[in-house]
C-alpha cells in the first residue's frame, strides 16, 4: 500500500507533486490560524490571570478547542454588508487582495532540507514584493468602506508599514552581506553549525530590528493603531462583516506565522537544529536530534509566535507620533550603522566571513 | 529555470481561489440566512450611531504623503544595495569603498530631513 503510494507520488509530474504540496500548506496554514486564535487567547487570559475560552469542545479533546471552528462557522453564516456609497468592486477585493500574499509568500519558505515548494534564487526578493502588495489590501480596504473610521485606520496602517518596511529592507541587506544568495535555502544553509553560528549572534542589532518590523508590519500589539479599538473602533476594517473580516483575520494571522517563520529563517537557522554539535556523537536519539528537520523550524516558529503573544499582553499600545519616531530616528539608523560595521568585518574576515 | 517559478504561479492562483470560495459560499450563506430587513440604519457607514456628518473623501494630513514619498527613496537605495550584498565577496575593496560612498551620500540626505523636521510627528 505505502509502497504503491510512493511509486505514484513520485511518477507523478513535477508541478502536480508542487500543487499537491501547495495544497497541504494551505490547508495547514489555515489549520494552524485556527489554533493560533485560541491559543492567543489562552495564553492572554493565563497571564491576566483568567482561564480564556473554555467552554466548546469538539471530539472530547479539551474545552476550548473547538472554539476557533465554532468561530469560523459564525462568520461563514454571517451576512457580508456592503455599506452604501461605499465602492463595491474594491470592497469585495480588498480582503482577497489581503489574504493572498499572506498565503501565496510559503511557495519560497524552506521546510525543511528537501522540501520548499518553489526553489528559486530570486526568494528573498518575492517575500520582499508580496509583503508589501499585503499593504494594497489594508488601504483599499479603507478607502474603498466609506467610512472615516476605516479611512484614518488605512491611512495610519499605510505610512506605518511603510516606515517599518525601510527598517526591514535594510535588516535583510545585512542578512545578504553574510550569506551572500537571495535563495531562502542557500542563506539557510550558510548558517550550518550550531546556534553560535546562526545569523543572529553577528546581526543581534538586525535580529532585533526585523523582529519589531514584523511585528509593525502585521499591525501588532504595541503597533495596532490601525485598527485602535478605543480611538477609531476596529480601523479599516470596521465596515466589515462575515466572512470578510474573518479574510483580514486570517490574513493577519497567516501574516503572523510567516513573520515567526522568516525571523527563523533569517536569523536563527530555519530548519537547523539548535543541538548541532553539543551532542555525543552516535545512538539514534543523538542522531535526530541534531538532524536538520521540519521539526526544528516549526519550534521556532512556535516561539516567536509566542513572543508574538506575550507581547500583546504586556505593553500598551504606541501612540502614533513614537511609531513613528521609533521606526524613522531608531530602528533605520541602527540598521545603517550595523550594515557599515558589517562592512569592516568583511574586510578583516571577522566572524562570518572567517573562512 | 523558469521552471523553478511555476510552483510560486500555482501557489498564487490557489490562494486566489481559496479568497473566492470564501467569500463566494460565506456572502452566498449569509444573504441567505439574512432574517434583519436591508434598511437604511444597517448599510450606512458606522460613526457612534449618527448618521455620517459630511462625505468621507475629505482633506486628510500632508504627512501620510511626505512619508510615502520619503519610503520611496529609501526603498529604491535598498534595492540598490540588494546586488551589491550578494556580491560582497566577490567585489573586494573597490566594491566595499565605493558603497561606502554611496551609503555615506545617503546618510547625508537622512541626516537633511530628520533635521528639516520631516520625520516629526506631533
Amino acid at each position: 500500500m505505502l509502497a504503491s503510494v510512493s511509486t505514484v507520488w513520485s511518477a507523478l509530474p513535477a508541478y502536480a507533486q508542487s500543487t499537491a504540496w501547495i495544497v497541504v500548506i494551505t490547508v495547514a496554514l489555515i489549520i494552524s490560524v485556527a489554533l493560533l486564535t485560541l491559543w492567543e487567547r489562552k495564553v492572554i487570559g493565563w497571564i491576566q490571570l483568567r482561564r480564556g475560552p473554555n467552554r466548546v469542545r469538539i471530539f472530547g479533546l479539551l474545552p476550548g478547542v473547538g472554539q476557533p471552528f465554532a468561530d469560523v462557522v459564525k462568520l461563514l453564516l454571517k451576512e457580508v454588508i456592503i455599506p452604501v456609497r461605499a465602492n463595491k468592486v474594491l470592497f469585495v477585493l480588498a480582503p482577497a487582495l489581503a489574504l493572498i500574499p499572506a498565503f501565496a509568500t510559503w511557495a519560497v519558505i524552506p521546510l525543511s532540507p528537501e522540501l520548499v515548494v518553489a526553489n528559486i534564487d530570486a526568494g528573498l526578493l518575492y517575500v520582499l514584493s508580496l509583503t508589501s502588495v499585503g499593504v494594497y489590501g489594508i488601504i483599499l480596504a479603507g478607502w474603498a468602506a466609506n467610512s472615516k473610521y476605516a479611512f484614518l485606520g488605512a491611512m495610519r496602517s499605510a505610512a506605518q508599514i511603510v516606515a517599518y518596511e525601510i527598517a526591514m529592507g535594510f535588516a535583510l541587506v545585512g542578512v545578504l552581506m553574510v550569506s551572500g544568495s537571495l535563495n531562502l535555502g542557500t542563506i539557510v544553509r550558510t548558517q550550518h553549525g550550531g546556534p553560535l553560528s546562526w545569523n543572529w549572534f553577528w546581526l543581534l542589532p538586525l535580529t532585533v530590528v526585523y523582529f519589531i518590523s514584523g511585528l509593525a508590519e502585521t499591525n501588532r500589539a504595541p503597533f495596532d493603531v490601525a485598527e485602535g479599538e478605543s480611538e477609531i473602533v476596529a480601523g479599516f476594517h470596521v465596515e466589515y462583516s462575515g466572512i470578510a473580516f474573518a479574510l483580514f483575520f486570517l490574513a493577519e494571522y497567516a501574516n503572523m506565522i510567516l513573520i515567526s517563520a522568516l525571523t527563523s529563517v533569517f536569523f536563527f537557522g530555519g530548519w537547523l537544529s539548535p543541538l548541532d554539535g553539543y551532542l555525543p556523537e552516535g545512538g539514534a536519539a543523538a542522531d535526530f536530534l541534531m538532524a536538520p528537520s521540519f521539526f526544528w523550524l516549526g519550534l521556532k516558529i512556535f516561539v516567536f509566535l509566542f513572543l508574538f503573544l506575550w507581547l500583546r499582553a504586556t505593553f500598551p499600545r504606541y501612540r502614533y507620533d513614537q511609531i513613528m519616531r521609533l521606526g524613522w530616528k531608531v530602528l533605520i539608523p541602527i540598521t545603517l550603522i550595523w550594515i557599515a560595521v558589517e562592512m569592516v568585518m568583511s574586510y578583516n574576515h571577522v566572524g562570518p566571513w572567517a573562512t | 529555470m523558469l521552471a523553478n517559478y511555476l510552483p510560486v504561479l500555482i501557489f498564487l492562483v490557489i490562494a486566489a481561489v481559496l479568497a473566492g470560495v470564501l467569500l463566494g459560499l460565506g456572502s452566498g450563506l449569509g444573504r441567505y440566512l439574512s432574517r434583519a430587513p436591508n434598511d437604511a440604519a444597517k448599510r450606512t457607514p458606522y460613526e457612534c450611531g449618527f448618521d455620517a456628518f459630511e462625505d468621507t473623501r475629505m482633506k486628510f494630513d500632508v504627512r501620510y504623503y511626505l512619508v510615502a514619498i520619503l519610503f520611496i527613496v529609501f526603498d529604491l537605495e535598498i534595492a540598490f544595495l540588494f546586488p551589491w550584498a550578494v556580491a560582497l565577496s566577490k567585489i573586494g575593496l573597490f566594491g566595499l569603498v565605493a558603497m561606502g560612498i554611496f551609503l555615506a551620500i545617503l546618510v547625508v540626505g537622512f541626516i537633511y530631513e530628520w533635521k528639516k523636521g520631516a520625520l516629526e510627528w506631533d
